[in-house]
């Protein structure tokens, strides 16, 4: 069996190079896979494009990568909440660059990425900023527009239990954009509170199958 | 361009007095998103009775009222709007790619959503303001054009005078075509093939009042009625 529990935090995070682009899983407080991003704060990591719901929070996680100049730009659905202070004056200053992607959309192009599809038709955005430069495509009479998968170097996600293989289950809302995250990118390192041995898991239950599961870090 | 509207001098619903009013067009068993912001306030006049199972775009469905009990409260159980919330038994958690996949799918039998305006064609402005470099999409877009129905719950005039109902849009567009009703502090309006329809007015307002507070043709009905405030 391949071995993927990382011994320590700074293992598990130890591939991720400069001008990643990065997955972060979370909407809110939920699923955010807190350990993992404190352990790639602080190593100077330049030029990553980091796609989540969200622009940071705060002064910590994805604010703290952004503080710490990690960030050339950032991919998400709802960038300028109220507690997004760093990002707010970065992008004002120019200092980051800036995609906004309707949530649905976000999700489905980086399932379709995991899928290995080659784009899909929505109908979301028809007729809006979000439409233009992509092709209009209409289907039995209805207007679709064209959206392309969304792939990633890495993606950093949080399950509640992981077992030795990487089989995941999440808590709650805490589901969220990890699963589909998890699909999308080339390595998926995962952070689980808590570790279960093989065969504790129900097979009927798990909801990220090992496949898409590179490297685990049990956070207690 | 943007046109400034007459706002009467006179008492208009508070938000609770419109949310109260829309929740009573939440019909028994239906499948509602609730939006971020004003529409919230909707929620607790739904009654648990009537069974309505309401999404949020987070993953959940059959999002429940907030815990009484602070302990109750839980991280990984939050509302789109980031609020501490429950699950109704019979509850379901999904990942975002299928909770977008409901919402599109058109299993939302209605969604309420905030607004700048609302044009009379039902195309819906709320995430960008006019001269803006960008803006805050959420999952507005997928829920609008997914939606059987949208009800937008707005104030009727913005803070600056702007009118909100108008006739055609001069904020950057969420979605065309898409508002069934429109819930404001002064009125009630369906969308209409004709435009919009003045259904009802809040007490102690004219229909005329709420025509001069509107930069759109509102159509009169054969009965104008009074919101039941």
């Amino acid at each position: 069996m391949k071995k993927k529990k990382a011994a320590s935090l700074e293992e598990a995070v130890s591939h991720l190079r400069d001008g990643a682009t990065v997955l972060i899983g979370g909407f809110g407080y939920g699923g955010v896979p807190e350990h993992l991003i404190e352990g790639i704060c602080g190593r100077g990591l330049r030029n990553l494009t980091i796609v989540n719901n969200n622009a940071g929070t705060g002064h910590t996680g994805i604010a703290r990568l952004l503080e710490e100049g990690c960030v050339g730009k950032i991919i998400c659905s709802f960038p300028f909440a109220a507690e997004s202070v760093v990002f707010k004056d970065m992008y004002e200053a120019g200092k980051v660059d800036l995609e906004v992607v309707p949530q649905g959309t976000l999700a489905e192009r980086m399932r379709n990425a995991g899928a290995g599809l080659g784009g899909f038709l929505t109908p979301t955005g028809v007729g809006t900023e979000i439409a233009e430069g992509k092709p209009e495509i209409e289907v039995d009479g209805k207007r679709y527009i064209l959206e392309k998968p969304l792939r990633a170097d890495f993606a950093l996600i949080k399950a509640y239990k992981v077992d030795p293989r990487g089989n995941l289950v999440y808590r709650k809302g805490a589901r969220n954009f990890n699963p589909v995250m998890a699909m999308a990118a080339d390595f998926t390192i995962a952070e689980a509170k808590e570790e279960v041995p093989l065969g504790g898991l129900d097979p009927e239950v798990i909801v990220t199958p090992s496949v898409f599961v590179d490297c685990y870090f049990v956070t207690g | 361009m943007s046109q400034i509207v007459k706002i009467p001098q006179k008492q208009l619903l508070g938000r609770d007095q419109i949310a109260k009013r829309l929740a009573a067009d939440l019909q028994r068993d239906w499948v509602v998103n609730i939006g971020i912001g004003m529409p919230t306030a909707t929620l607790p006049f739904v009654p648990a009775e009537r069974d309505v199972v309401f999404h949020s775009e987070n993953g959940l469905i059959g999002m429940g009222p907030p815990p009484t009990r602070e302990e109750d409260i839980d991280r990984d159980l939050m509302s789109a709007g980031k609020g501490p919330v429950t699950l109704i038994p019979g509850g379901a958690f999904v990942h975002h790619a299928d909770s977008f996949s409901l919402a599109r799918g058109g299993r939302l039998d209605c969604a309420v959503l905030g607004a700048f305006q609302v044009a009379a064609n039902g195309d819906l402005a709320n995430w960008k303001v006019k001269g803006a470099s960008s803006g805050n999409i959420g999952g507005a877009m997928d829920i609008a054009v997914g939606a059987k129905q949208v009800f937008a719950m707005m104030t009727h005039v913005a803070k600056n005078g702007e009118a909100k109902i108008v006739e055609s849009l001069t904020y950057p567009p969420t979605a065309l075509g898409v508002v069934t009703r429109v819930y404001t502090d002064m009125a009630v309006l369906s969308v209409t093939p004709e435009g919009f329809v003045l259904e009802e007015v809040a007490p102690g307002l004219t229909a005329a009042e709420v025509q001069a507070a509107s930069a759109a043709e509102l159509i009169l009905p054969d009965t104008l009625r009074t919101i039941a405030a």
